[in-house]
C-alpha cells in the first residue's frame, strides 16, 4: 500500500471508535479525518466478537450497506458452514474472494447470496483437487476483531492527499 | 497492538472453548500459517511480537528466494506475507513474488497470486506494470475463472497508462455469453471512466447497451456507471428518464426472478440505485418530475415490510421527493416517512429520519416543528453521532431568535467531543452563527472565548482572522465598537489572569493582538498590568515562538513610559539572542521602540480608531532605490505571476499564475501590524449609511461575513429605541396577565401540566424552535432577513432611553414573543438571567410552569403569533426604504413617454422612465437607453400647461460623468400637453458604483417671467458595462498590463450542477459580461466600460466559493464592477 502507516493508523483508530460503541447506538459513524472527510462513513456492523466494518462515501445507502454485510457474514456462513472466526482469520484468501465476489473495486457487484456462492464454489471446486487445509483441532486460539474496509471511497479527491482505504479485511 | 494482544489473552479462557467447536476442526495445527498465528496469541508483548514477525519474516524470504519452492509451497507462504503484512510489518521483498505467482500459477494459486498482488500494492506502485502481461493473458484465457479473476483485479487496480492495452479485451468482453463476465467487465470499465474518463469516451454507448441487457445483474452493475455520469451531467441523460422509471417499476412490481429477492423485498439494492439516479434527474426539472412520480408512490406504497432494507428504500424515496419537483401529495406521504423514521426507536431509523429533516429542513421547516420534542431528546441522546446530527439539524434552523440557545447546545457538545474532524467542522459552525446572529456584545465575544478556547490550534485559520478583522473593522457604531472591543479587552485580562497555560496557541495570539491594539481603551488598566500579563506569556514553556512573536508585537505597542521601558529591556535580554530570526527581529524593534517615543508614535500611532491608514500601494518611495539599483544592473522585477507566465509560455493557456491568488485572509503576521492591510480597502465608505444597499459601504465589506456587520449591528441603532416599547408592556403587566395573553395563543388551552423534565424540554423546543416557519422558508434559507432581534432589545435595555413612540402596533402584539423568549432565557440561558425584568417570572415558578406547557403546547401557534409581532417593524422598515426612491408616478405615463423615445432608440432596451421633477407647467422624466457604443440618456419634457413654452434650457452636470449633448441643443420648445425630447450621450470620467447627474431645467412662457427647477438623476454604472470579445491570447497579454485590480470571493450559483458555468451566466446576462473561455475550474471574462476601458475578470472556484479577480487600466473600476458582481450573484 502506498502508506503502510497510514493504513495500519485507519485500522487502529476505526478499531476504537467501534469497539468503544455501545450496543444501543446507531450503527454508523460519520467521517473522520483519517477516511477522508465529511463525505464518508463508517458503517459497522457488530457479530458476537466480530466487527464487520465498511468505509463508504455518499453514494451509498447506509441501511442498505447495512444489509450487504448482513448477506456478506450470511454468505460467510454457508460458506464455511457455521462460520466461527477462526475460519476468518485462517482462511484470508476464502474471505477476501467471497468479498471481492460481493464488492468488486468498492463496487457493489453482487448482492445476491445464491449467486455469490456458486461463484464462490466454482472457484473451489478446483480447489476440492488439492488437499484440503484442513486438519486437526488446532489449540490456538485467538480474539479476532475482523475489520472491513473494502468500499474503496470513489473519486477520492481531497486536496493533494488521497488516502486510500485499504481494499482488504484485516485482522487484529 | 499490544492492547490488541492482551484482549486477547484476557479473552482466551472463553474462546478455549472453541476447540470442540466445528469451526476449529478444520483449521490446521501442522499448517505454517497456524503455527504462526498460535505463536503470536502466546506473546505478551509487542516487542516479542515483533522479534517472532522479524523471524518469520526472514524465513519466508529465505524460502519464497529458492528456487525449489514449488508453486503451492509459493501460495502458502504468500498468505503468510499477508498475514504479516495485516499486522503493520513490511513485507515488500515478497511482491514481485507475488506478481509472479499471479503468472505462472495454476488457477488456484494464481487466485492467491492475485490477491495477494491487490492487497500489497497501490494503484500508483510500479511493480503493477508487471502484472500488465499477466492480466492480458488471463484476459484471453478460455478458463472462465481465469477471465472472472483478471477482472477482478483490472477492477481493484491497474495502471492508468496501461489501460489502452487491454480495453478492447475488457469491451469484447461486454459481449459474453456468460453473465457474470459482462458484469465485471461492465464494472471495469467503470472503473477506467473513474480513473481515465477521456479513455472510455468512445464506449458510451456500450454502456446504454449494458443497460438493456438481459441479465438484471448487468443492468445494475451499469447503473454504477449511470449514477456516476449522471452526476456529472444530468442534462445529457434527460431520456433515459423513462427508461429507469420503467426499470423501477418492474422491479417494484416484482417482475424480477425471485433470486434478487432480499427478505422477500425485490432487489432492494437496485431500487436504491434507482432512486438516486432519478433524484439527480428530477432535480429542477419539472417535466422529468413528472414522469417519476407515479412510480415514487408505488415504491413508497410497496415498501411497506418491517426491515431495515425497506427503510433504506423508504429514505432513498423520500430524499427523491424532496428533491425532485415538488408534489404536494408526495411530500405529505414523505413527510410522514420522515416522522416514522424519527420516531422510530431503532436508533439507526432515527438517525436517517434527522439525516432526512436535516436535508428537508430548508425547504419544509414545519416538519422540524412537528417534531420537536423527538429532536429535544435526540440532544440528549447518548450516542454521540445521534447527538451532531441533531445539532446540524439545528444549525440550518438557527435564526437571530434562538440562536444562544442553539449555540449553547453546540459548545456544550463541543466540550465533550473527542474527535478532531467534528470539533473543526462544529467550531466552524459556532463561530458563522456567532457572526451572523449574535444578540449583543458580551455575548458574542464570550462565545468566540469559548470557540477559541475549545477549537483549539486544530480550527480553520480564518475564523481568528475573521474575528480580528470584525473587532478592527468595526460597525456603523463608534461607540459599540468601543464596547466591544472593551469587553473584549476586561474578558482577555481576566483570562490570563487566570491559567493562561490551558489557552490554546491560537487564542493566545488573538488575546495579545487584542490586548496590544485595544487595551488603551480601558483607561482604569495600567499599561504595566497587560505587559506583566504578556510577559508571563513569553515566559511559559508551552507558548510557542509563532504565539511569542504575537506577544512581542503586542508589547511593542504597548510599551510606553517608564515601566514599559524596563519590561521591554527584560524582553529584549532574552530574546536578542534568540535563535528564532523573527523572535530577536520583534525583541528588536521593541527594544528601540520603547526607548524611542517619537519613533514609536510615528510608527503605532495611537488612537488611529477607524482612519485607514494611507498607504501608497505602489511604493513610490522606493523608486529612487529602484533605479539606483536598476542603474547598477539589477534586473527589473517581474511580478511572480508573469514569472510564471514566462516559464509556461509553452503552453497555450496557462491560468495557474491567476490560480496562485492570495488568499483574502489576513497572514498571521501582517495581523501584528497596527492595522492590517485588508483594512485599507475599507474606505470612508464604513462610516456612511450601510442602510441603502446601493451605497460603496456595501461594496467594501468584502470577506467580512456580512451579516453581522450588516444587519446584525444595523439593526442595533433602532433596538436602542424600540426595546422600550418591547420591554414596556412586559414588565408592566403582571406576570398572571403574561400567562393569559400567552395561554391564549395555546391551540389547547387544556393542556394538562406535564411533568417536570418533560417541562424543560418543551421550554427548550419553544426556545430552539422560535422563530421558525415564521418568516416562510426565505428567511432559513437567506439566513440574512435582518430579522427584527428580540434578544438583544432585551439584553440592552438597561441602556435605553425611552425614545420615540413610533410603531405603537409593534408593542401591542409583541409581548406573547417577549414572554416566551424571557422563558427560554430564563431557564436556558444563563447569560441573562441576571436582567432585573426576567426575575419576576423566576419567582413566580407554578406560573411559569403553566406557562410553559402552555408554550409547549402552543407551538404550532408560534410562527403566526411571530409573524404579526414582526410584521408591523417590518412594514416600518420598508416605509423607510420606500421613502428612499422617487415617489412613482403613474405607469401609465411610462408607457406614454416611452412612445416618445426617438426611432432609432426604441427599439433598444432602456431602463425605467423616471420622472425627475415637475412644477405646475413642466413635468421633467428621463431614462437611459443601451447602444451598443453608447449609453444615451432620453429627458422627457412634458408641457403640462395649455400655452406653449418657447424656450426650455436644459443644464447637465456630472462629476462622474461626460454629458455631451446629441440632439440639437437642449434647447427648444414644447407646445402645450405635448412632449418634447432631448438627448445625452454620456461617459464615464471617473467610475463609481451609481453615477448621478445634476441639472436645471430653465424655461421661460410667452408672458411670465423665467422659470427654473433642479433635478438629479442617478444610474447604475453597470449600465455603462459592455461585453468586450477578445480571444484568449489576447486577453493573457491584456492581463499583464493592466495594474488596477481587486480580489474577493463570491458566493457561487450552488444549486447548480455546474455552478462556475451557471455562475458566469448569470453574471453574462446581468452585467453583459463577455464569457472568453471557461477552462474546468477556472473561467475568464471580460468586459469593457464604455468607451473601451477594459476590464477583465478571472473566476476561480475555491472552496465553494466564486474566487474573483478583476483587472483593469481604470482605477475605481474593478471595485465597482466587484460590486455588482456580487449584487449579482445574491439577487440571482
Amino acid at each position: 500500500m502506498q502508506n503502510e502507516d497510514t493504513e495500519q493508523q485507519i485500522i487502529r483508530e476505526t478499531f476504537h471508535l467501534v469497539s468503544k460503541r455501545d450496543e444501543n447506538v446507531c450503527n454508523f459513524l460519520e467521517g473522520g479525518m483519517l477516511i477522508g472527510g465529511s463525505d464518508y462513513k463508517l458503517i459497522y456492523r457488530h457479530y458476537a466478537t466480530l466487527y464487520f466494518v465498511f468505509c463508504v462515501d455518499s453514494s451509498e445507502s447506509e441501511l442498505g450497506i447495512l444489509d450487504l454485510i448482513q448477506v456478506f457474514v450470511e454468505t460467510l456462513d454457508k460458506c464455511f458452514e457455521n462460520v466461527c472466526e477462526l475460519d476468518l482469520i485462517f482462511h484470508v484468501d476464502k474471505v477476501h474472494n467471497i468479498l471481492a465476489e460481493m464488492v468488486m473495486g468498492g463496487m457493489v457487484l453482487e448482492t445476491n447470496m445464491n449467486e455469490i456462492i456458486m461463484q464462490v464454489d466454482a472457484q473451489n471446486k478446483m480447489e476440492k483437487s488439492e488437499a484440503g487445509i484442513a486438519g486437526a483441532p488446532a489449540r490456538a486460539v485467538s480474539a479476532v476483531k475482523n475489520m472491513n474496509l473494502p468500499e474503496m471511497p470513489r473519486n477520492i479527491n481531497i486536496g493533494d492527499i488521497s488516502i486510500k482505504v485499504p481494499n482488504l479485511p484485516s485482522f487484529k | 497492538m499490544s492492547d490488541v494482544v492482551e484482549k486477547t489473552l484476557t479473552a482466551l479462557p472463553g474462546l478455549l472453548s472453541l476447540d470442540s467447536q466445528p469451526g476449529s476442526n478444520k483449521l490446521s495445527s501442522s499448517s505454517k500459517l497456524g503455527n504462526l498465528i498460535r505463536g503470536i496469541t502466546e506473546l505478551t508483548s509487542k516487542h516479542e511480537e515483533e522479534k517472532l514477525i522479524q523471524r518469520e519474516l526472514t524465513s519466508i524470504k529465505e524460502q519464497v528466494s529458492s528456487p525449489n519452492t514449488s508453486m503451492r509451497q509459493m501460495k502458502e507462504l504468500m498468505v503468510r506475507a499477508i498475514y504479516c503484512e495485516m499486522l503493520g510489518y513490511e513485507a515488500s521483498f515478497s511482491y514481485i513474488h507475488a506478481i509472479k505467482l499471479a503468472q505462472q500459477g495454476t488457477a488456484l494459486e494464481k487466485r492467491v497470486g492475485y490477491l495477494a498482488v491487490s492487497l500489497f500494492l497501490n494503484e500508483s506502485h510500479e511493480l503493477l506494470l508487471l502484472l500488465v502481461n499477466t492480466v492480458l493473458k488471463d484476459l484471453q484465457s478460455t478458463n472462465l475463472i481465469e477471465v472472472c479473476m483478471a477482472l477482478t483485479v483490472v477492477g481493484q487496480m491497474f495502471p492508468k497508462d496501461m489501460i489502452p492495452a487491454i480495453l478492447p479485451l475488457v469491451e469484447e468482453k461486454l459481449n459474453h455469453p456468460k453473465e457474470i463476465i459482462r458484469r465485471k467487465a461492465v464494472l471495469a470499465l467503470y472503473k477506467f471512466y473513474l480513473i481515465a474518463p477521456n479513455q472510455v469516451q468512445h464506449i458510451h454507448n456500450k454502456f446504454r447497451k449494458a443497460l438493456c441487457d438481459k441479465d438484471p445483474g448487468v443492468m445494475t452493475a451499469s447503473l454504477h456507471i449511470y449514477l456516476q455520469l449522471i452526476e456529472e451531467n444530468p442534462e445529457g441523460y434527460k431520456d433515459l428518464t423513462t427508461s429507469f422509471v420503467t426499470i423501477l417499476k418492474q422491479v417494484v412490481g416484482g417482475k424480477l426472478p425471485m433470486d434478487f429477492n432480499y427478505h422477500s423485498v425485490p432487489a432492494p439494492w437496485l431500487q436504491i440505485q434507482l432512486l438516486r439516479i432519478l433524484c439527480l434527474l428530477g432535480k429542477n426539472d419539472q417535466s422529468t418530475s413528472e414522469i417519476m412520480y407515479e412510480v415514487l408512490d408505488e415504491s413508497l406504497r410497496r415498501a411497506e415490510i418491517n426491515h431495515n432494507i425497506t427503510y433504506a428504500i423508504l429514505f432513498e424515496c423520500v430524499k427523491c421527493i424532496y428533491t425532485i419537483h415538488p408534489k404536494s401529495e408526495l411530500l405529505e406521504k414523505a413527510a410522514k416517512c420522515i416522522g416514522n423514521f424519527v420516531l422510530s426507536s431503532k436508533i439507526n431509523l432515527k438517525y436517517l429520519g434527522l439525516k432526512a429533516l436535516t436535508y428537508v429542513v430548508q425547504q419544509d421547516p414545519k416538519l422540524a416543528l412537528q417534531h420537536q420534542m423527538t429532536i429535544i431528546e435526540c440532544l440528549d441522546h447518548p450516542d454521540l453521532i445521534i447527538k451532531r446530527e441533531t445539532l446540524e439539524l439545528l444549525f440550518r434552523i438557527t435564526n437571530a431568535q434562538n440562536v444562544t440557545v442553539i449555540v449553547d447546545k453546540m459548545l456544550e457538545f463541543l466540550r465533550i467531543n473527542k474527535d478532531d474532524y467534528t470539533t473543526i467542522d462544529l467550531v466552524g459552525k459556532v463561530a458563522e452563527l456567532a457572526e451572523k446572529y449574535a444578540p449583543d456584545n458580551e455575548w458574542f465575544i464570550e462565545t468566540m472565548s469559548t470557540v477559541f478556547s475549545v477549537g483549539g490550534d486544530t480550527m480553520q485559520p480564518d475564523i481568528p482572522n475573521s474575528f480580528l478583522k470584525l473587532l478592527s473593522e468595526g460597525f456603523d457604531s463608534v461607540e459599540e465598537d468601543r464596547k466591544l472591543r472593551l469587553f473584549a479587552v476586561d474578558s482577555y485580562v481576566s483570562l490570563l489572569q487566570g491559567e493562561p497555560g490551558k489557552l490554546p496557541q491560537r487564542f493566545l495570539q488573538v488575546i495579545s493582538w487584542v490586548l496590544g491594539e485595544y487595551s488603551c481603551l480601558r483607561a482604569d488598566l495600567e499599561v504595566d498590568t497587560v505587559l506583566r500579563l504578556l510577559a508571563k506569556l513569553l515566559d511559559m514553556k508551552t507558548t510557542s515562538s509563532e504565539t511569542k512573536s504575537w506577544v512581542l508585537m503586542a508589547m511593542t505597542k504597548l510599551c510606553e513610559g517608564g515601566a514599559g521601558v524596563s519590561v521591554a529591556r527584560g524582553v529584549y535580554e532574552t530574546y536578542s539572542s534568540s535563535l528564532d530570526t523573527v523572535l530577536r527581529q520583534r525583541a528588536q524593534e521593541l527594544q528601540h521602540l520603547s526607548q524611542d517615543p517619537e519613533l514609536r508614535a510615528r510608527v503605532l500611532p495611537r488612537h488611529t480608531g477607524l482612519e485607514p491608514l494611507e498607504v501608497d500601494s505602489s511604493l513610490s518611495f522606493l523608486d529612487g532605490f529602484v533605479s539606483e539599483a536598476l542603474a547598477a544592473g539589477a534586473a527589473p522585477y517581474k511580478p511572480p505571476h508573469q514569472r510564471q507566465e514566462e516559464l509556461a509560455q509553452a503552453k497555450a493557456l496557462s491560468l495557474e499564475p491567476y490560480g496562485l491568488s492570495l488568499p483574502l485572509s489576513m497572514s498571521s503576521c501582517s495581523i501584528t501590524d497596527r492595522q492590517s492591510p485588508t483594512l485599507l480597502s475599507i474606505s470612508s465608505g464604513l462610516s456612511g449609511n450601510s442602510n441603502d444597499l446601493s451605497h460603496k459601504g456595501g461594496l467594501r465589506l468584502d470577506g467580512v461575513k456580512r451579516v453581522w456587520g450588516r444587519e446584525g449591528y444595523l439593526a442595533q441603532r433602532e433596538p436602542a429605541e424600540e426595546s422600550a416599547h418591547v420591554e414596556v408592556p412586559s414588565t408592566l403587566r403582571s406576570p398572571s396577565q403574561q400567562g393569559v395573553a400567552d395561554g391564549s395563543h395555546s391551540q389547547t388551552p387544556t393542556h394538562t401540566p406535564t411533568p417536570e423534565p418533560e417541562l424543560e424540554k418543551q421550554q427548550l423546543a419553544s426556545s430552539l424552535f422560535v422563530g421558525l416557519g415564521s418568516h416562510s422558508s426565505v428567511c432559513l434559507m437567506g439566513k440574512s432577513e435582518p430579522t427584527p432581534q428580540r434578544f438583544r432589545r432585551k439584553a440592552r435595555s438597561p441602556a435605553s432611553s425611552s425614545g420615540a413612540s413610533e410603531n405603537v402596533s409593534h408593542s401591542l402584539v409583541s409581548p406573547p414573543i417577549t414572554v416566551d423568549t424571557l422563558m427560554c432565557n430564563n431557564l436556558l440561558d444563563s447569560h441573562i438571567t441576571s436582567e432585573p425584568d426576567v426575575s419576576p417570572l423566576e419567582q413566580t415558578p407554578p406560573l411559569s410552569l403553566g406557562l410553559a406547557a402552555a408554550n409547549g403546547s402552543c407551538d404550532e401557534e408560534l410562527p403566526d403569533s411571530d409573524v404579526k409581532g414582526s410584521s408591523p417593524s417590518l412594514i416600518g422598515d420598508d416605509a423607510l426604504v420606500a421613502a428612499d426612491p422617487a415617489p412613482h408616478e403613474e405607469p401609465p405615463k411610462d408607457l406614454l413617454l416611452s412612445s416618445y423615445l426617438p426611432a432609432e432608440l426604441s427599439g433598444l432596451s432602456h431602463s425605467e422612465i423616471t420622472p425627475l421633477s415637475s412644477d405646475q407647467s413642466l413635468d421633467l422624466s428621463a431614462c437611459h437607453v443601451h447602444k451598443e457604443g453608447d449609453l444615451v440618456l432620453v429627458v422627457f419634457i412634458y408641457n403640462s400647461s395649455d400655452s406653449d413654452i418657447q424656450q426650455i434650457l436644459l443644464e447637465l452636470d456630472s462629476e462622474e460623468l461626460e454629458v455631451s449633448c446629441e440632439c440639437d441643443g437642449a434647447v427648444g420648445g414644447a407646445r402645450g400637453h405635448s412632449v418634447a425630447v432631448c438627448q445625452y450621450s454620456l461617459s464615464v470620467k471617473r467610475p463609481s458604483v451609481h453615477v448621478e447627474l445634476v441639472g436645471t431645467v430653465s424655461y421661460q412662457f410667452p408672458v411670465g417671467t423665467p422659470q427654473s427647477g433642479q433635478f438629479s438623476y442617478k444610474l447604475p454604472l453597470s449600465s455603462f458595462i459592455r461585453p468586450l470579445t477578445l480571444s484568449t491570447e489576447e486577453y493573457g497579454t491584456m492581463w499583464l498590463d493592466f495594474s488596477h485590480d481587486t480580489k474577493q470571493n463570491l458566493t457561487l450559483i450552488s444549486d447548480d450542477p455546474e455552478p462556475l458555468a451557471a455562475s458566469l451566466s448569470v453574471l453574462k446576462k446581468k452585467l453583459q459580461l463577455h464569457v472568453v473561455e471557461i477552462i474546468g475550474m477556472e473561467g475568464i471574462v471580460a468586459c469593457r466600460l464604455l468607451q473601451d476601458q477594459p476590464c477583465l475578470m478571472h473566476c476561480r472556484l475555491h472552496a465553494g466559493t466564486l474566487a474573483v479577480w478583476l483587472r483593469s487600466p481604470v482605477p475605481d473600476l474593478p471595485d465597482c464592477l466587484m460590486y455588482f458582481c456580487q449584487r449579482a450573484l445574491q439577487e440571482h
